[in-house]
């Protein structure tokens, strides 16, 4: 793998976001531990899933790497310069390679803005502040451009978001991701809120595109089924922490976190007969609150194999080689023998 | 066999109204329901499902919308849509009971859930509030709600999601209905809570006798709960048949590319997905046409000015499709 490089570097990344008190006063009475200490990188060209339940830190985690939220500690390194630290204009400049399509396409878009505004704000504004060299005919170039590469007929630069359906509207915001040729694309959740026949057709976009313009992606979502069709590795998130990464093929024949197992047998398959024979293993409650800090491990209240071990002492992610990392002490020992 | 069909739906027809000209929602669909049978309705946004069974419990707001033709016989005696709003008020949450997708909406914040699920059984059951504060905290026993003694006076915030959702099944299924009608119940919810609540309206369905139309866009939600399954398209059923004939078979050009443009966990991933090309139709003032030929791959001359009907295949496997006209 050493060969390949790495585009972003993710180390120790936590998020922490203050529960203050009513009144005049403020005070800081808590914390909701949103992420929690993750490590993971992307290499160049390559999607890395990540996946988990609603609440888990997946969107935190994106919108981190934006800097979107000011991370509580940890580093975000975009080709090795750390992006948490370094001054205003210095960010801007690295946001030029890293742009995010959000989930919602209705919502992430202006409504008052033509579809070739919005695709074309992202130059605008580098326009604006001088750190672009484009002129004007360039831009509409470019926004023609952009429109064809998504599906979309030119013709509709003029047109408004509400003159588009929902898979419309998510290949503008995917073409306002492009303008700036980026290299890491942050996608969040987004396919989830389309149509099955739809959601095909983007995730078709996504793969051409990857290839075309030679992507990376992040791609979050909480369907198990896209992840493993767009990703090539898969991290697996629970409370906040990464639990297990793995190549994907790797990860869905051979899950070995109990959540992970648990999670993958959970998702119904589009096959009667299959799904008459599968024995779901169905995890007793919810997800606890990520409001304090834990010293067991993140999944202890779930896990059907729990053993003493766990309730005292929080497992780290560990190799265990052909780079399958997994934070359970059920596989650890395998390690050490 | 006949005996035990519980609900008869024939040519229903729900449009609306708008200043934009007349929405068909739906257009022309029948099925019928048996005791202890799930069925599926399967289809996208704006297929008309969720109108479907709206118009079964007369929800639909009137104006814009409108039932214009069609029947439901309830028990092979009564005809829902002939009914009185007295007669309907009678029969919504005590024969026919529904759920929501969305568990939060459609609790009321300001209220206990013991004053909601008193209220449904003093209506419905002539039980007093004594009776009926004991049977409700039998049904939030049965959905499996820890310490229900107490937590029936806690507020619907004080709930998650999926023990929200519990909430509902509970209260729906406190009259004893012989129809629930579960309208995407768990789309707002993650895989692993999914798999609770899908796996308990299956054991209580079977437990208590009820029949089931569970409404929703997963597929294989449907592979995993249902018996029978009708799929539907711009406010018209395409295809209907056995949970199996379905998925090993399809016939409809529609249901055929539905069934591969998911990905699939037990499969290796392909490279690129099979897709349905363009748009979902709009559906006012649908010419006459298969609403579906501009995305068909199979697509003849016909299809583009003809609206196909209902061809009735073996095994009574009903497809709107002139593939199959032929074949009669």
């Amino acid at each position: 793998m050493s060969e390949k490089k790495k585009l972003l570097d993710v180390n120790n990344l936590k998020m922490h976001f203050p529960v203050s008190s009513g009144g005049l006063l403020k005070r800081k009475v808590g914390s909701i531990r949103a992420v929690d200490g993750i490590d993971f990188e992307i290499n160049e060209g390559e999607t890395l899933g990540l996946v988990g339940e609603s609440g888990c830190g997946k969107s935190t985690t994106a919108r981190c790497v934006a800097q979107l939220h000011k991370p509580t500690s940890g580093e975000v390194l975009l080709e090795g310069n750390d992006i948490t630290k370094v001054a205003k204009n210095e960010l801007l400049k690295a946001r030029m390679d890293m742009q995010m399509i959000f989930q919602d396409p209705y919502a992430s878009l202006n409504p008052r803005m033509t579809a070739g505004s919005i695709i074309s704000e992202p130059l605008q504004i580098y326009k604006n502040r001088g750190m672009l060299d484009i002129s004007k005919a360039e831009i509409v170039e470019k926004i023609e451009s952009l429109m064809e590469k998504v599906g979309l007929s030119h013709h509709f630069r003029n047109r408004y978001p509400h003159e588009f359906s929902g898979g419309q509207r998510q290949r503008i915001g995917v073409a306002r991701a492009l303008a700036l040729n980026p290299k890491l694309i942050l996608a969040d959740e987004p396919v989830s809120a389309l149509d099955v026949s739809i959601q095909s057709q983007i995730l078709n976009l996504l793969t051409d595109l990857r290839e075309e313009m030679n992507l990376s992606y992040l791609f979050i979502a909480h369907d198990l089924a896209v992840i493993q069709h767009i990703s090539d590795r898969v991290a697996v998130m629970y409370l906040g922490k990464i639990m297990e990464v793995s190549e994907s093929k790797e990860l869905y024949k051979n899950p070995l976190h109990p959540y992970t197992v648990a999670l993958l047998s959970a998702v119904p398959i589009p096959d009667p007969k299959i799904e008459r024979e599968r024995k779901r293993i169905i995890l007793t409650g919810d997800v606890p609150s990520p409001d304090k800090e834990r010293h067991s491990c993140y999944f202890y209240d779930r896990c059907p194999k729990r053993f003493d071990k766990c309730r005292n002492n929080i497992p780290a992610l560990v190799d265990l080689g052909n780079n399958h990392k997994v934070a359970c002490f059920l596989h650890h020992n395998e390690v050490a023998k | 066999m006949n005996n035990d069909i519980i609900l008869k739906v024939d040519g229903l027809k729900t449009y609306f109204n708008t200043d934009d000209g007349i929405v068909k929602a739906v257009d022309g669909v029948s099925f019928e329901l048996r005791k202890g049978e799930t069925l599926g309705i399967v289809g996208e946004s704006g297929s008309g499902k969720s109108v479907t069974n709206l118009s079964l419990m007369k929800l639909i707001p009137s104006p814009p919308g409108k039932i214009m033709a069609g029947t439901a016989i309830l028990d092979g005696k009564t005809d829902i849509f002939a009914m009185t709003e007295d007669q309907i008020r009678h029969l919504r949450g005590n024969k026919i009971a529904m759920i929501f997708q969305d568990p939060m909406t459609s609790l009321n914040p300001f209220l206990r859930i013991s004053t909601q699920m008193i209220e449904t059984l003093v209506l419905h059951q002539n039980m007093n509030k004594k009776e009926a504060l004991a049977k409700s905290i039998e049904m939030l026993e049965l959905v499996g709600i820890p310490h229900p003694e107490k937590r029936v006076f806690d507020y619907p915030h004080q709930f998650s999601g999926g023990m929200r959702q519990r909430v509902m099944i509970a209260m729906a299924l406190s009259c004893d209905p012989e129809i629930l009608i579960a309208d995407e119940p768990t789309s707002a919810l993650d895989v692993t809570i999914q798999a609770q609540i899908l796996e308990l309206i299956q054991s209580l369905s079977k437990r208590l006798g009820t029949a089931v139309i569970m409404i929703t866009h997963d597929l294989g939600v449907v592979a995993g709960m249902c018996d029978y399954v009708v799929v539907m398209y711009a406010g018209r059923l395409v295809e209907r048949g056995t949970n199996d004939e379905i998925f090993d078979d399809p016939k409809h050009p529609y249901t055929q590319g539905l069934i591969k443009s998911v990905p699939r966990l037990d499969k290796p991933a392909a490279k690129r997905l099979f897709s349905i090309e363009g748009q979902p139709p709009n559906v006012i003032d649908l010419p006459a046409c298969c609403p579906f030929h501009p995305r068909c791959n199979k697509a003849m001359d016909i299809c583009r000015n003809t609206t196909p009907g209902v061809t009735i295949l073996e095994n009574n496997r009903e497809v709107r499709c002139f593939l199959y006209e032929g074949d009669k």
